[in-house]
């Protein structure tokens, strides 16, 4: 170590990452009277949720997400976005499927189509699964050993199963573990139908739908809630980056001090406890509580260091799958492109099941797809009749893309983007002489803009075998780290995501460990 | 007369049913529809002179217990346990394996110092799995879903089986219960063929490929097994895996037993709900107190049962059950040992399992035409020469080759096999061995090829499924065949299933029928007699 570590700030936590879980969690911390400070690398705050440099001069960039879908009740609640600037432009989108049969649209369990009705049966029994799941994602996940369990309520969430009945219980036990295409094709017969449900099962996932333990990432999914409304999508005014504000503005009236370009180059240990940390800048700060929302691997393997941890943990965190599989295309437009379709409608491009399976097939093997499929946001549709004209924007989260490519990673942006607009010309006859810029970011750009291990935006992929107590490893599940006094958060802790619910577990952890 | 029971089938799990209840003093009567019993575990000539295993082909699983229980070696049964195999590399190396652990790891030393370190850890790893395991294989699932004491009881039980178990150790089951091989083994080894040979067991039958989650436990399935105590090992039957039901069938008419076959069954004869006998297609009648069907759930159920006999809802449950076939067969009768230059002249490696697919990747390739309806191109082939240590089963000097091929899908782009299809499907598969070995199909006598279709049209596996049924989560254990059903019983009084598609599945086990026998005597309210470990089902 070069010298004794002299700090020139102190404060009692720093979190490192103002994405939605680093501010739900520094705001939590900070409203139960610590003095946080949250160090963000990046000059804007938001993590997946900032706002990116422009595509083209005019032509602001959407985040990298694009739609919400879950913001965690008690984070909405305590933070009071609303009031912190927080709208909705749309706060239930409807899904549109294109389909060269003729599009169809579906919101919650209403569906078009001669399916309408096996679609409402089939998603008010999932909804009722995600209902009884839904408690889960509020509290540390469970211990397997005897002792540390809230027992209270994990005894309320287990009756909250059982109290489904014995038919809906066991429906559930078969379900749990099942893969998305075998229920689309046992439930539905409308390929269309079964293209929504297979699309958002495997939606940010490493997986095709014929995958087992698929379909509950399809719960996960419906457990979320916006503004009250269950299983909803939400876009606010001003995109992901309005959220992102607001709920910074609500972090910083709580008390917490945000420091934006600020990036960490180590973690400070002494004696096995957190000292504070460096920032990139030689800036110290010294803290004896340190929570990181950057994810497991960067924090520990990189921001701690091998040095500081045991050979198991060191070898299991390399290990930890991670394995992005969508890419983000953005295109600058002159015009609104016209997909046949109200464009005020998250728009998804998969024919069926089979398009979102064949998609991930050459993934595996590190190779582009032909045909990928893609979930599109035109934000100006919203917009529209304003003055002055919002620029057209066309926002899509395109699976699947492989994350380490063995073509090069130039070669394969270069086919995937050309793929993506070949697939888009199809869809939409003519957006091709719209385009002013197109901009793709691979999995690997992900990884590179915004510091996901393999650009998987969970920080490490929310499968099953990393669910839970497995999250981000057995070890780790529980937000604290064998170092005392670094602590995790983040999508690559339970429940994952950018709802904030990781964030505001770690803080109730924090708080009830009295660190 | 009044039979105590009608067995459906004289496969490996109907006819162990059929003896543990005729030791227990039952009057039972096994029916068969083909002319020859055995169901998947046969031994038949189709070229004279020549035995071949047509189905499956070798044998581990069979439990220990049921062995003992039954006296099988007395009526004839003798697994010779096989020395290995290798996988031969397209670059012309190979990898070898042999029964002895160390020898292994030697031969993993040539490949990767690192992965034969790792060997070691992994085998502990696996094997920890299986000890878990193997005491669930002779009970009953437990219903979670049930308040009744039995259940509740059960349930206890494999709580406290667990609580042995520490917190990591649990941690790590559910990982390996619910991973794909591929991500698994990447957590020990490096080298792609090393990776390869150890996925086999993951894919062997299932409608899964080595990237798939849940095809880690596929793995398990194959390796709980043992041949005398050596867990994790296989062997041959002696005279082809027929002699396993050839001892049965004798076991079970050593006990008063009778065997009708050529006697396909028309329709379950139902009265008030309650089975009571069997109409066979010739329209003679069984008359029997209880049915008990060795065919799978929706063979059974959508075939042989008035539909208006089964509540709506089990219905549906009964036929989306997954039962899609992934594997064909090659069965080659051969005028010489082949040879393989990539191998050393007289390897023992013939003497076992020999492998040619030698990365996951392609294993994934092949599964990825099988999705899109198409066998293989490049299968993969688990080629056995069981004449290398059996010499019983052809004339001498000559040799009898089973190739167990993944994948072939039930169904060619939608459309049902043609003999067209399967010729070129064998000729895939034949054309795959001559590269590594030239001069393969001068060798050949005879050959027959097996796809999905031939499976069910000749065995009665339905869409040619191995396993009556797929191994995956939602369809194991409790949810094994239907949830709510998985103790053997179906909602007809009286009648029973004791298959391949009931807990703990395929493979030529043994356990499903053992199980239904316990659970049908129980029911009966008859003492279990020469049923090891029969608390754990009464």
């Amino acid at each position: 170590m070069p010298g004794p570590f002299s700090s020139t700030g102190t404060t009692d936590v720093v979190v490192i990452g103002a994405g939605p879980n680093g501010l739900a969690c520094a705001a939590r911390l900070a409203q139960k009277g610590r003095r946080v400070t949250l160090l963000e690398a990046e000059p804007e705050p938001g993590g997946g949720a900032r706002a990116l440099p422009d595509i083209a001069p005019g032509w602001p960039s959407p985040a990298l997400a694009h739609l919400v879908r879950h913001i965690d009740p008690r984070v909405e609640a305590a933070m009071d976005l609303s009031r912190h600037g927080l709208d909705w432009m749309a706060a239930d989108l409807p899904t549109t499927v294109l389909s060269p049969q003729g599009h169809l649209t579906l919101r919650g369990d209403q569906a078009e189509g001669a399916d309408a009705a096996a679609w409402a049966a089939l998603h008010r029994r999932l909804m009722s699964f995600a209902a009884a799941l839904e408690p889960f994602r509020q509290m540390p996940p469970p211990r397997l050993a005897a002792s540390g369990n809230a027992w209270g309520q994990l005894a309320r969430n287990a009756l909250g199963l059982r109290k489904l009945g014995a038919t809906e219980f066991r429906e559930f036990l078969r379900l749990i573990l099942i893969n998305a295409h075998d229920v689309a094709q046992d439930e539905l017969t409308d390929p269309r139908l079964r293209a929504a449900l297979c699309f958002d099962a495997t939606l940010g996932a490493w997986a095709g739908p014929r995958s087992p333990n698929t379909l509950i990432l399809y719960l996960d999914r419906l457990a979320g809630q916006i503004a009250g409304g269950k299983a909803a999508l939400g876009l606010p005014r001003d995109g992901l980056p309005g959220l992102a504000r607001a709920m910074a503005r609500a972090a910083q009236a709580s008390g917490v001090t945000l420091r934006t370009n600020a990036r960490v180059a180590r973690i400070e240990i002494a004696n096995d406890r957190v000292a504070g940390l460096v920032l990139t800048d030689g800036t110290a700060i010294s803290a004896p509580l340190v929570v990181s929302a950057i994810g497991p691997k960067p924090t520990l393997l990189n921001l701690v260091g091998p040095r500081h941890l045991d050979a198991g943990m060191t070898t299991r965190l390399r290990h930890q799958k991670s394995r992005g599989g969508a890419a983000k295309l953005h295109l600058a437009l002159s015009d609104l492109p016209d997909f046949g379709t109200d464009p005020k409608a998250r728009l998804i491009l998969a024919e069926d099941e089979h398009a979102v399976e064949t998609a991930f097939n050459p993934v595996k093997y590190g190779e582009v797809p032909d045909a990928p499929v893609m979930e599109i946001v035109l934000p100006s549709a919203f917009t529209g009749g304003q003055a002055p004209a919002a620029p057209h924007v066309l926002s899509a989260i395109v699976q699947f893309a492989p994350h380490a490519p063995r073509a090069g990673e130039d070669t394969a942006r270069a086919a995937m983007l050309a793929a993506c607009l070949a697939r888009l010309e199809r869809a939409a006859p003519g957006i091709g002489k719209l385009i002013v810029k197109a901009d793709l970011l691979m999995p690997y750009d992900i990884e590179r803009k915004f510091g996901m291990a393999g650009g998987n935006w969970h920080h490490g992929e929310l499968s099953v075998e990393q669910m839970l107590f497995l999250r981000p490893l057995p070890q780790l599940s529980r937000y604290a780290t064998p170092v005392s006094g670094l602590w995790l958060t983040g999508a690559g802790t339970h429940p994952g995501g950018m709802s904030g619910a990781a964030g505001w577990n770690a803080a109730e952890a924090i708080l009830e460990a009295g660190a | 007369m009044i039979w105590d029971a009608v067995i459906l089938g004289a496969g490996h799990n109907g006819l162990v049913t059929a003896c543990y209840l005729a030791r227990a003093g039952m009057k039972v009567c096994v029916v068969e529809k083909n002319d020859w019993i055995g169901g998947a575990a046969v031994s038949r000539e189709l070229t004279p002179g020549f035995t071949y295993s047509n189905c499956s082909y070798v044998s581990s699983l069979f439990r220990p217990e049921i062995m003992r229980d039954l006296e099988l070696p007395r009526h004839g049964l003798q697994i010779l346990p096989y020395e290995g195999g290798a996988v031969l590399k397209e670059d012309g190396g190979f990898l070898a394996m042999y029964r002895d652990h160390d020898a292994n790891r030697r031969e993993f030393a040539r490949h990767s110092p690192r992965d034969a370190e790792a060997y070691d850890i992994y085998s502990r790893d696996v094997q920890r799995h299986c000890r878990f395991i193997r005491p669930l294989l002779l009970r009953t699932p437990a219903d979670p879903a049930s308040f009744r004491p039995r259940d509740i009881g059960e349930l206890i039980w494999i709580g406290k089986h667990m609580s042995g178990l520490s917190e990591q150790q649990i941690a790590e089951m559910v990982r390996f219960w619910t991973m794909s091989i591929s991500d698994y083994l990447d957590h020990y080894f490096e080298n792609p063929v090393i990776k390869a040979y150890l996925a086999v067991s993951a894919i062997i039958g299932t409608a899964l490929g080595p990237m798939s989650p849940g095809s880690a436990y596929v793995l398990l399935h194959h390796y709980m097994g043992d041949v005398d105590g050596n867990v994790g090992a296989w062997g041959f039957a002696r005279g082809g895996m027929g002699a396993i039901t050839r001892a049965l069938a004798a076991s079970f008419t050593a006990t008063g037993g009778e065997i009708r076959t050529g006697s396909p069954v028309g329709k379950v004869l139902v009265k008030n709900g309650r089975a009571v006998g069997v109409a066979l297609a010739n329209g003679d009648e069984i008359r029997a107190k209880r049915v008990i069907s060795n065919m799978d759930v929706k063979r059974t159920m959508l075939r042989h049962v008035e539909e208006a006999e089964l509540p709506q809802d089990y219905v549906s449950s009964v036929r989306r059950f997954k039962t899609r076939g992934s594997s064909g067969k090659l069965n080659i009768a051969l005028d010489a040992l082949p040879r393989f230059p990539a191998l050393p002249e007289g390897a023992p490696h013939l003497r076992g399992d020999l492998h040619f697919t030698d990365s996951i990747e392609r294993m994934e390739r092949a599964y990825d035409d099988w999705k899109s309806g198409h066998f293989s191109r490049d299968p993969f082939q688990d080629v056995m020469i069981p004449t290398t240590i059996d010499p019983t089963m052809t004339p001498p000097g000559k040799h009898f080759m089973s190739c167990f091929v993944q994948y072939a899908p039930p169904k060619i782009e939608g459309r049902d096999w043609t003999d067209a299809d399967r010729d070129a499907f064998g000729r895939t598969c034949l054309d795959q061995i001559e590269r590594y070995s030239p001069g393969f199909k001068d060798l050949v006598l005879h050959v027959e090829v097996r796809t999905p279709r031939e499976l069910e049209a000749e065995v009665g596996l339905t869409d040619g499924n191995i396993f009556q049924g797929e191994l995956t989560f939602d369809q194991l254990l409790f949810n094994r065949p239907v949830p709510g059903y998985a103790n053997y019983r179906t909602p007809v009084r009286d009648l029973w299933i004791c298959g391949s598609s009931t807990h703990p599945g395929g493979g030529v086990m043994g356990a499903p029928g053992r199980n239904a026998a316990a659970e049908i005597l129980r029911d009966a309210k008859r003492p279990a007699r020469d049923m090891s470990d029969a608390w754990a089902v009464l």
